[in-house]
């Protein structure tokens, strides 16, 4: 895994409460075997229309809107487990989501693949979403060291949680197959006994 | 100290406790099927790790299978490699599959449950989350990332955070004509889609007392509608006896000492959790959603409430529905009777009841879709399959079908589909669809009606 330790980008503002991950991909595309090309149908039936031409009032085909950063509304990433949810973040080019809510299974994925969630207060996604709305240009920091976000040249910035052990990882870009197999003595001691109690 | 059902069973499962308040936890069983296992296998593989313990996986094909014809070749070039894939992951590592056509085969949440693979006190995950379904039994069961199916892949274990508790109670009799997927449906409804997060959730009270495994299956299926990671109900004699005989359940002395063990599970009198909810049985009428998420959901003859923001007028707008509104008598064309929620024998058996001697209305398709093949075959035995047929209505194979439609059973652009799934999520059941989700009871009386009826007057 990449490590991930602070950027400084644009922000692609989307402020669309209880996104999906059928939103964020489809399930007609989950057929492929490998992690690659999911980011093509990131968003797909938003981005397209159903004859495939873009559809223009969705953010992603605003010229107006680039970054690495995704805001987005509360209880992002709600709906099934699939792990392509993130990958299709990622292979379209975000680093980091930001929303004042993360489904529980969404937000492990996306660590698992070194893509930041970042979970603010309502109060905070609601200026974010007005400073990028008043300038797309607007540069929005994340310091995974510091735990902070803000707003270049402001002093609009807001303290974010995260598992130590997850900000460890993702600062050094281990991942937890490392860690689990450097227990295996431990994990075979367990066996021994685990099998005659339950 | 006195402790939780969930509290006994991860406790048991803790290799060993971490700084920061994570545990490693070992997982009994572990389901695989097409769609979130390749990536998995391919990561072991780059890093050249074994699978470590292959007889505690189980795979089979269900996600992305045709629901006809199901002896000749996939058509759909990605489906058929997909599913090539599973089969030559599992030769490969020691895996036991129930490939397409296997008489085990089928959804993995009804598949495993009805072998006695699901047994209390186990943890066990899959990739996918309704994974929460075989909480029934008293087993911590949760959906995991591909990622995590690799770590269990390589470890048999998961690096976690001990999940919150908490507990819904619902007490009293339940009304004529309302079901488990009614009772999860008001749940969600009252309750929201995100309360359960960060929570694990264990159902108490009479009315899971009462309920089947069939039912309580339903119920813990859709913990995760609420956020919650997984759902649990306390094994009892109901547990057991649906457990005993079945191909992989204990057997002779071995039986014993299990039955032994399961019956320490339940929560201790006194437990403290986390959070509590209590309803009233007495309150739940027979449910449906009008939104586009399952906690959009309301009482079949009640009103689409009024609200204003943002994302619930998307919903009304991508519906074509009003606040205020009523479903009753809305024209529906398709109806979904399947899914790990509602493809069980009890939910045929329900459907067959209410259609016997009634037929089909003309301008309804309807998708009779069995769980697994052992429910078909029992649909057949029973002769619930004929009742189907002289009614019009056609039953087609196993597999998950138009829950994710993810092969060809789609239901097209803007049609509404009253549906015994779990999601109605925009476009779940093919772009541009509408579902409204709903108990097998309301469904086939949707079938059979051609709109939304109220059933409640129907069965008094
Ligand atoms: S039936 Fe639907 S919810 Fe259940 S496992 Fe299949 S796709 Fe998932």
């Amino acid at each position: 895994m990449e490590a991930f330790k602070q950027i400084t980008s644009r922000a692609i503002p989307l402020p669309i409460e209880n996104i999906d991950t059928d939103q964020i991909i489809p399930a007609r595309f989950l057929k492929a075997t490998d992690r690659k090309g999911f980011g093509d149908n990131l968003f797909r039936d938003w981005r397209y229309d159903k004859s495939g031409e873009p559809n223009d009032n969705f953010v992603l085909n605003n010229t107006e809107y680039a970054g690495e950063i995704l805001i987005a509304g509360d209880n992002f990433g709600c709906g099934s487990s699939r792990e392509h949810a993130a990958w299709a973040l990622k292979g379209y080019g975000f680093k980091v989501i930001v929303s004042s809510f993360f489904a529980d299974i969404f937000r492990g994925n996306a660590l698992n693949n070194g893509i930041l969630p970042v979970q603010v207060s309502g109060a905070f996604l609601k200026n974010l979403f007005n400073h990028i709305e008043t300038d797309p240009e607007t540069l929005i920091s994340v310091d995974l060291e510091s735990q902070t976000i803000s707003i270049s040249g402001t002093e609009v910035s807001e303290a974010f949680e995260i598992d130590p052990y997850k900000k460890m990882c993702l600062l050094n870009g281990y991942d937890d197959i490392d860690f689990l197999l450097s227990k295996r003595e431990l994990i075979d001691t367990f066996e021994e006994t685990h099998f005659q109690i339950s | 100290m006195k402790k939780t059902l969930f509290d006994k069973v991860w406790d048991a499962h803790v290799v060993q406790q971490i700084d920061g308040g994570r545990d490693i936890l070992y997982i009994d069983k572990h389901l695989i099927h097409e769609v979130t296992s390749p990536q998995a296998f391919q990561e072991l593989e780059d890093r050249g790790i074994p699978v470590l313990r292959p007889d505690q996986i189980v795979a089979t094909a269900d996600h992305n299978t045709p629901t006809v014809n199901q002896h000749l070749p996939v058509k759909d070039a990605l489906s058929r490699n997909q599913l090539e894939q599973l089969s030559r992951n599992c030769k490969k590592h020691g895996i036991t599959l129930y490939a397409l056509g296997h008489k085990y085969n089928g959804i993995v949440h009804v598949m495993a449950p009805e072998l006695g693979i699901t047994q209390p006190g186990m943890t066990m995950v899959c990739g996918d989350s309704h994974t929460s379904t075989h909480g029934a039994f008293g087993t911590i069961a949760f959906g995991i990332g591909t990622s995590q199916v690799a770590q269990v892949f390589a470890s048999q274990c998961l690096l976690l955070k001990k999940p919150k508790s908490l507990r819904i109670t619902v007490n009293g009799k339940l009304k004529k004509g309302v079901l488990p997927k009614d009772v999860i449906l008001y749940v969600i409804s009252k309750i929201g889609t995100n309360a359960g997060t960060g929570y694990f959730c264990e159902y108490a009270g009479d009315v899971f007392e009462n309920m089947s495994m069939e039912g309580r299956m339903t119920v813990c299926n859709m913990s995760i509608e609420m956020g919650a990671r997984g759902g649990m109900i306390a094994p009892d004699s109901v547990t057991y006896e649906y457990i005993k005989g079945r191909e992989f359940a204990p057997k002779g002395g071995n039986w014993e000492n299990k039955l032994n063990y399961w019956k320490s599970l339940p929560t201790d009198d006194g437990a403290v959790f986390d959070k509590e909810h209590h309803f009233d049985a007495q309150d739940i009428e027979p449910m449906i959603t009008y939104g586009t998420n399952p906690g959009m959901g309301i009482k079949i003859n009640g009103r689409i409430p009024e609200e204003h923001s943002a994302s619930f007028e998307k919903a009304l707008k991508y519906m074509n529905f009003r606040a205020g509104e009523s479903l009753i008598n809305k024209p529906i064309n398709y109806v979904f009777i399947g899914s790990c929620t509602n493809s069980r024998i009890e939910d045929f058996r329900i459907a067959a009841d209410y259609i016997k001697g009634k037929q089909k209305a003309p301008n309804v398709t309807a998708w009779l879709v069995p769980g697994s093949k052992q429910v078909e075959a029992q649909i057949v035995a029973e002769g619930l399959k004929d009742i189907f047929v002289q009614a019009g209505f056609e039953l087609r194979q196993p597999g998950c079908s138009a829950c994710l439609a993810m092969n060809d059973d789609k239901i097209p652009q803007g049609e509404y589909c009253v549906s015994t799934s779990n999601r109605n999520f925009e476009g779940r059941q093919g772009q541009g669809s509408r579902t409204i989700l709903a108990s097998p009871l309301v469904a086939a009386a949707t079938a059979v009606e051609g709109k939304i009826i109220d059933i409640t007057q129907h069965l008094n």
